[in-house]
């Protein structure tokens, strides 16, 4: 049983404002964390080596500080903490982030065969939730999406039976291992990191691989070579071009401001008008 | 590093001439249970515009099992704006699963080539784009919420939010095709049905067989459980929400905002804070994080309009903000203000609203 978590780290709070002149993101001095979403992957691992034993392996594509994030992986309980860290990544979009991981765990599987992937269901700056499918895509393995619960993983038969979030109910689905799993949110809370684990973490050594440690060789399938999509303008949310009509009453009573406000309305929205004629009727 | 996707200047560019073959709109028709999920709708009514800008055809993609009703799908949609449809039925396609439809939606591409491909941003939606995306080796712009064509180069420029809605981005997908983008529903307009628009343009279906036999695919579905929907909020499409934050101070008073909607027979919608006190559930969010809404009426009391509780409720028809604070950002895009204390005024709109409503109904 040997399970490789997959985490981004993110900016703390998505309140990260937008350079006024030059239109660039401003991320100084905006904490890092690990992306929320993938706590939930990360403490199924750490439950199903409670259960089955094993090791849990935790990756993240990312700067050389996203090493705090998986330092702090190491203090819930992960085994193993991979940082997968080069120039050449820069700009990836979702198609070439996972390419660059699917390739890192490919080479994690070389020495320590993986039973299963798991990713978080988003990040919170990215938020296009097209990772985990991309990683299960690249390396052939069965995607388990939109996962609130793990009910049997059965080593011997090489099995997993899952309940997967649909639109209008649950599905429940069964699969053979390996396969990746896209962990829902709020489907568990992770723990507390025991002493030795928080001791262990500030101590253990990371493991850093650059480009060609993990496995990759075609330059032009990584960074912003290997990414079809680019951003072409980022910009803030235009203000409309009205404001509000502000409602006011000479008694400032708050029965007049309503009825005001109900006689002003249906002159300007017939549509709500006639929605509150058809509750009426 | 991996997320600061640098800001690029337009720059000019030929299309691979084997890509420009690439042509036409095509729109996921997502179904589940016999029932079309509305977003295929939508995303039809965007297509509809994107298509006549580029001079192509729009069509519904439908796969689904034989006695799926996959035919009538089909007709749907050209009630909603197709042209023409790719139907493929496959018992392999009975219920989602990955697989077989990544494999069919692929082999429709290759065979057809679009030049865009529109799905909705939902469980399935999502599942199905990323890995089609990925087997293509093609972009894909997530959660847009707008969509249009860049004239100059046939280009989709595809927009979303992005920082948790602070900041919005145009993407486009240059020198690769399809050009794929997700939109989340009730973001998009839901287009006017055109009964017999279908027999009056000839719109036609093309039948496309998946060869794929049931023991090569892994994933079993087991069971499916449906949602009991009747005590689960159905915001996304009501017509009338009211929706309190974190202004109204106390939980108590949050049982004002229900008042006032139990008479307007409205959904109480709250905003992030007010799901994370407990005040209010997680299915009542609105917003970027929640459920993106589109009534024709949104009355916010005590919401300041964060851009995150904006995106997701900006759609309405008429929205009504009440706050203390006659500078609280939700001012600059409602469409009626009152600056009070809502724990007074939303006691007398649900008495105002009253009246008025039994006006009418003694008047009608
Ligand atoms: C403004 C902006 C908009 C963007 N829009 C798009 C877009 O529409 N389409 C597109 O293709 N790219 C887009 N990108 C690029 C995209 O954000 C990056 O490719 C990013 O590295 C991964 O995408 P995500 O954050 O959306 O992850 P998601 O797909 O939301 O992440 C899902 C899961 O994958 C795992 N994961 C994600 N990233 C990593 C990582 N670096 N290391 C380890 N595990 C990881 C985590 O478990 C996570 O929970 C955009 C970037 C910016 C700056
Ligand atoms: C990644 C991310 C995702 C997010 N997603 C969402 C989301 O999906 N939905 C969402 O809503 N938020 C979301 N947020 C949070 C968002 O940024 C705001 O913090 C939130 O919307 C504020 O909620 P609020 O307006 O209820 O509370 P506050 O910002 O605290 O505003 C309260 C308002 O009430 C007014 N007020 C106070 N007393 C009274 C009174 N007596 N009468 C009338 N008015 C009064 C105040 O003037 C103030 O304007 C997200 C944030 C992040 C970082």
């Amino acid at each position: 049983m040997h399970s490789v978590v997959c985490i981004k780290q993110v900016p703390d709070s998505a309140q990260i404002r937008v350079h006024p002149v030059t239109n660039t993101i401003m991320r100084q001095g905006v904490p890092a964390i690990i992306n929320p979403y993938d706590l939930f992957a990360l403490e199924e691992a750490l439950r199903l080596k409670d259960k089955h034993g094993g090791r849990v392996t935790v990756i993240t594509m990312g700067p050389p500080q996203a090493e705090a994030a998986l330092r702090k992986a190491l203090s819930y309980g992960a085994d193993e903490i991979i940082l997968v860290t080069d120039k050449a990544f820069a700009g990836a979009d979702t198609l070439a982030t996972s390419f660059a991981l699917a390739s890192a765990i490919r080479k994690i599987d070389e020495t320590h065969p993986v039973t299963l992937v798991f990713t978080g269901k988003q990040t919170i700056d990215g938020d296009t939730a097209q990772v985990g499918p991309g990683i299960a895509k690249r390396m052939e393995l069965q995607l388990l999406t939109y996962v609130s619960r793990i009910n049997e993983l059965d080593g011997a038969s090489g099995t997993i039976t899952v309940e997967r979030r649909a639109e209008g109910g649950v599905q429940l689905l069964k699969t053979a291992l390996p396969c990746l799993v896209t962990m829902l949110e709020g489907t568990n809370e992770m723990r507390r990191g025991s002493l030795p684990d928080q001791l262990r973490a500030a101590r253990h050594e990371l493991t850093r691989w650059d480009r060609v440690a993990a496995g990759i060789e075609d330059v032009t399938k990584i960074g912003l070579k290997g990414s079809p999509t680019v951003v072409n303008k980022v910009f803030t949310p235009s203000p409309r071009a009205e404001k509000a009509e502000m409602v006011t009453v000479d008694s400032g009573r708050p029965a007049d401001l309503a009825v005001e406000l109900i006689a002003r309305l249906g002159q300007r929205f017939p549509v709500v008008e006639a929605e509150l004629a058809r509750r009426a009727g | 590093m991996s997320n600061d996707a640098p800001v690029k200047k337009k720059r000019k560019f030929e299309l691979d001439p084997r890509l420009a073959a690439y042509k036409g709109v095509w729109v996921f028709i997502e179904h589940e249970r016999g029932q079309v999920h509305p977003v295929s709708w939508e995303l039809l009514g965007e297509g509809r515009k994107l298509a006549d800008m580029l001079g192509v055809e729009l069509a519904g993609v439908v796969l689904a099992a034989p006695g799926d009703d996959g035919q009538r799908f089909c007709h749907d949609a050209f009630a909603y704006g197709a042209d023409l449809c790719y139907l493929m039925e496959s018992p392999v396609l009975k219920d989602y699963r990955n697989d077989p439809y990544t494999r069919g939606m692929t082999e429709l591409v290759n065979t057809y080539q679009p030049e865009v491909l529109l799905l909705g941003a939902t469980t399935q939606g999502r599942d199905l784009a990323g890995s089609v995306a990925t087997t293509l080796l093609t972009g894909l712009t997530a959660d847009c919420t707008s969509l249009t064509i860049d004239l100059e180069n046939r280009s989709l420029a595809a927009t979303r939010p992005t920082f948790g809605g602070s900041l919005l981005c145009t993407i486009v997908t240059l020198n690769y095709r399809p050009q794929m983008a997700t939109v989340r529903p009730r973001v998009m307009a839901m287009p006017e049905r055109q009964e017999g628009r279908g027999a009056l343009i000839n719109a036609r279906i093309v039948e496309h067989p998946l060869a794929m036999a049931e023991e090569s695919i892994i994933t079993k579905v087991l069971d499916y459980i449906p949602d009991d929907s009747r005590d689960k909020p159905q915001l996304p499409f009501a017509d009338i929400i009211v929706s309190g934050g974190k202004g109204l101070a106390k939980q108590e008073n949050f049982q004002l905002v229900w008042d006032l909607a139990r008479v307007l027979g409205a959904e109480v919608g709250a905003s992030r804070p007010v799901v994370q006190a407990g005040w209010a559930e997680l299915d009542r969010q609105v917003g970027q994080s929640g459920k993106t809404v589109r009534p024709k009426l949104y009355i916010a009391a005590g919401i300041s309009g964060a851009i995150q509780h904006r995106v997701g409720m900006e759609g309405a028809d008429c929205i009504i903000a009440i706050n203390n604070d006659p500078n609280a950002p939700i001012f600059d895009f409602a469409h009626y203000g009152i600056v009070g204390d809502a724990l007074q005024i939303l006691p007398a709109l649900t008495e105002a609203f009253r009246q008025k409503l039994a006006t009418t109904r003694r008047a009608g």
